[in-house]
């Protein structure tokens, strides 16, 4: 059974309204290794060999966090800066991130018609996250539209539970490698209902 | 014509108290100030010494052995062997090649082969004294000039040894006497007299490995300081009579001796004790020479001697430049490296003497010679002003250039005085980054421990500033003092700080008191030894009470700088009463800027992911 590698970010958890919800969601799921890296690394000393050896054991990884400033917190690039490393992850001898899955998982404060053409922000989430589809794409992965969570601010906690449940249903095709990966390709996020329903079709195997 | 050993004291003496400070002064460099006193009160200007300036030159050339003693402490046999190269490659060629050249220059001046040689052998020696105490003087040792000077010095006083061998052997009359003097192995045959010169050397590594460091644990045991210093003598002079006896050279005997004693953790401790009875004795060394110039033979034939001496110094410079070229050094390093060098040397004086006793030149010679060397010793501090005033501007760039990793001292960046559970560990920290330092620490017990962990410790009081000094403070960057709290780190901050003052120094307190001390002091680098520690176990009780362990990293530094600057201005409050308020307001202070209006949640640490104001806002305009 494929192994899904959840790093979690945020840096003042307590204050998490959204983000709390879809960690509780996937934290505990067999087959699910959930590392929340500001309480791992609470002086941002990253091992990076703890880390590539978590990512050799997994095939999938699922970055989580929430957006700020258009981009992941603090500990999220400290992290991508020192565990991908050249040699390692890319590069004519970087091959260990072959072949494996990446998924942003993101909450925002703006709704999903402010980060579209016409809103607020211009563009889409996933154009925002190119950063993060470029690197990726560098270390041979799988890149998937992001899992994004809008209009974090105004969600009521149904809402909530509702996107904590899509959340879940994505970490569960990831790790049963039942999503299917063609119809996702292209689309703007993962967690469109439409799109939910086609990639997440297939009943998980038990 | 002063009278009695105390009325001679007082004419050397106060010769040097005038003449050394004014010479400074003056920028002449110690030594020609101490050349000068000695000519002033020799017999040739106000004959305050007459002829047992000699007897003095004698006793004063224990300055040289003491010398070579300390430049021994200071060269670990590992760094010994990485200067290999210079001392046997340069010294090597040095010597030889300007005993060639100064022989040739002796032949043609009408000495016959032999003389010619020994003359050659003997003037191809430069002078430990004057070069050494001047490189150190200008701080020039680290240059390369100083480091290759220092190789060929080295390389000279060990040749001493051989040609003290050689000399009899181009005897042209039979060595007169007979009885051999003080050296009884010049009655043995050749592989006898080798096998003696192995003997000694191997004794004096032997006992300095196996005798001298349980001798001295016991001493310094005993903590009476003094018992140590005159221990750190006896040594020297012991090792100086030895070596006197089977007829070796003292200077390389202490010198052996010092290389031995160099890793060993009283080598801070020793060279403390024995720095200022060689400054002394070298002092004393250079006024006899000043003394000793014979301004009659001088006066006889002046043209004469100029020539000799402007000859040698000539044939000198120019073997040491040519190596300079040969060996690569820049063109200013080798320009001082070979004015430097250029004089005769203080073993000329004994070997002159030697082949005089042996026959192998005759007494008008030695005595031309014995002028001319001293004279070549006096123009050296001349000729060095002259190198760095008018000819270095002109050429280039001289003083260091390279890094000062390569220089002779094994001096470290840093300095810790004090070794227990606090110093130890920010050394061990320091070397698993690279960087070494010198620690002293003042238990004999405790430093022998460290010293069986394979930690490097030398055992001193430091407290004491000759220690201080020996440690390298004067070039060291850092002082990291982690000693007890008590009057002696007091101490220790006000001396440092007065006579050190480029020394950075940082020191670890016990509690706010001491750190208190030690701010009013002056210092800006204080470490209260608690703090640290105290947070971290606050963070961990607020990880293990179920908050975010960012978090709680996060609120401990803010705790941190708070408390630092909290302690930086209390410092200033000394009156009791005020203090006690001001503490309390801080305290006090602290916990509001940090709970914000009461919330559990550290309103300082986070505010920037704090979202309810940008919520409200959103609510409002929807």
């Amino acid at each position: 059974m494929p192994q899904v590698l959840i790093l979690f970010a945020h840096p003042a958890e307590a204050r998490s309204r959204v983000n709390r919800v879809l960690a509780d969601a996937v934290r505990d799921l067999p087959g699910v290794t959930f590392r929340d890296l500001y309480e791992t690394y609470p002086e941002f000393d990253i091992r990076v060999r703890d880390e590539q050896e978590l990512l050799d054991a997994h095939d999938a990884v699922v970055l989580q966090h929430p957006l700020y400033w258009y981009s992941c917190p603090a500990i999220v690039k400290e992290w991508l800066d020192l565990v991908l490393e050249h040699g390692w992850a890319y590069g004519r001898h970087g091959h260990h991130l072959r072949g494996k899955t990446w998924l942003t998982a993101v909450t925002t404060a703006g709704t999903s018609e402010a980060y579209s053409p016409e809103g607020t922000h211009g563009v889409h989430i996933r154009d925002l996250l190119v950063p993060f589809e470029r690197t990726a794409v560098l270390c041979g992965m799988r890149y998937l539209p992001p899992f994004a969570v809008h209009g974090s601010l105004r969600m009521d906690a149904a809402q909530i539970a509702m996107a904590a449940e899509d959340y879940r249903r994505v970490v569960e095709a990831l790790r049963d490698g039942t999503l299917d990966h063609a119809a996702a390709e292209g689309a703007p996020r993962l967690n469109t209902p439409a799109l939910m329903n086609v990639i997440c079709a297939a009943a998980p195997d038990g | 014509m002063a009278d009695g050993p105390f009325a001679q004291a007082f004419v050397y003496l106060l010769a040097a108290v005038v003449a050394v400070p004014v010479a400074r002064r003056l920028g002449l460099g110690s030594v020609l100030g101490y050349l000068v006193a000695g000519v002033v009160i020799g017999p040739y200007a106000l004959g305050f010494v007459g002829t047992e300036g000699e007897d003095v030159l004698h006793f004063a050339e224990f300055g040289v052995v003491m010398m070579l003693f300390l430049i021994g402490l200071e060269l670990e046999p590992a760094r010994l062997w990485r200067l290999r190269v210079p001392i046997l490659g340069l010294g090597g060629l040095q010597v030889a090649l300007t005993a060639l050249v100064v022989a040739v220059g002796a032949g043609v001046a009408g000495q016959d082969v032999r003389a010619a040689i020994a003359i050659g052998l003997i003037l191809s020696l430069s002078s430990t004294a004057i070069v050494l105490q001047t490189f150190q003087e200008k701080g020039l040792m680290g240059t390369e000039a100083g480091q290759n000077g220092f190789s060929v010095l080295l390389f000279q006083d060990i040749a001493v040894i051989p040609m003290l061998a050689l000399l009899p052997l181009l005897a042209t009359v039979d060595a007169a006497g007979g009885d051999g003097g003080d050296a009884p192995l010049r009655e043995l045959p050749g592989w006898g007299q080798a096998l003696a010169v192995l003997a000694a050397v191997a004794l004096i590594v032997l006992a300095g490995r196996f005798l001298l460091r349980p001798v001295f644990r016991f001493i310094a045991g005993a903590g009476i300081r003094e018992v140590f210093t005159a221990a750190a003598l006896l040594i020297v002079v012991g090792i100086a009579l030895l070596m006197d006896t089977v007829g070796l050279s003292p200077a390389l005997g202490t010198f052996v001796a010092g290389v031995v004693l160099a890793d060993s953790e009283y080598r801070h401790e020793l060279e403390g004790d024995i720095e200022p009875f060689k400054g002394l004795l070298l002092g004393l060394f250079f006024i006899a020479v000043g003394a000793g110039i014979d301004f009659g033979v001088l006066g006889d034939d002046p043209l004469r001697i100029a020539g000799i001496v402007a000859g040698l110094v000539a044939a000198k410079a120019a073997v040491l430049l040519a190596l300079g070229v040969r060996f690569r050094m820049g063109v200013d390093q080798r320009t001082l490296f070979a004015l430097a060098l250029a004089q005769g040397g203080e073993f000329a004086f004994v070997l002159l003497a030697t082949a005089r006793q042996q026959g192998v030149l005759d007494a008008t010679t030695v005595s031309t010679l014995v002028g001319a060397v001293a004279v070549s010793m006096a123009v050296t501090p001349l000729l060095l002003l002259v190198a760095e005033g008018v000819l270095l501007p002109r050429i280039g760039p001289a003083r260091a250039e390279r890094p000062e990793a390569d220089a002779i001292d094994t001096e470290h960046p840093v300095i810790i005085a004090g070794f227990g559970g606090f110093g130890s560990t920010v050394g061990r920290f320091l070397r698993a980054n690279g960087v070494d330092a010198t620690v002293l620490d003042a238990d004999p017990g405790h430093v022998e421990a460290l010293r069986r962990l394979g930690l490097k410790v030398f055992y001193g009081d430091a407290s004491r500033l000759d220690l201080l000094r020996a440690a390298g403070a004067e070039r060291a960057r850092l002082l990291i003092i982690a000693l007890g709290d008590g009057e002696e780190a007091g101490e220790l901050v006000r001396n440092v700080r007065r006579h050190f003052p480029d020394l950075r120094v940082m020191v670890r307190a016990h509690d706010r008191t001491g750190a208190y001390r030690a701010i009013n002091d002056g210092v800006d680098d204080v470490y209260r030894e608690s703090l640290d520690t105290a947070l971290r176990m606050g963070t961990d009780a607020l990880a293990a009470l179920g908050r975010s362990r960012y978090q709680a990293v996060r609120a401990a530094r803010t705790f941190r700088w708070h408390d630092e600057r909290h302690l930086r201005e209390l410092a200033a409050v000394t009156d009791r009463k005020q203090h006690v308020s001001e503490a309390r307001a801080r305290i006090r202070a602290i916990e509001e800027a940090m709970l914000g209006d009461g919330e559990a949640i550290l309103a300082e640490v986070d505010a920037g992911w704090d979202n309810t104001s940008l919520r409200r806002e959103s609510a409002g305009e929807g």
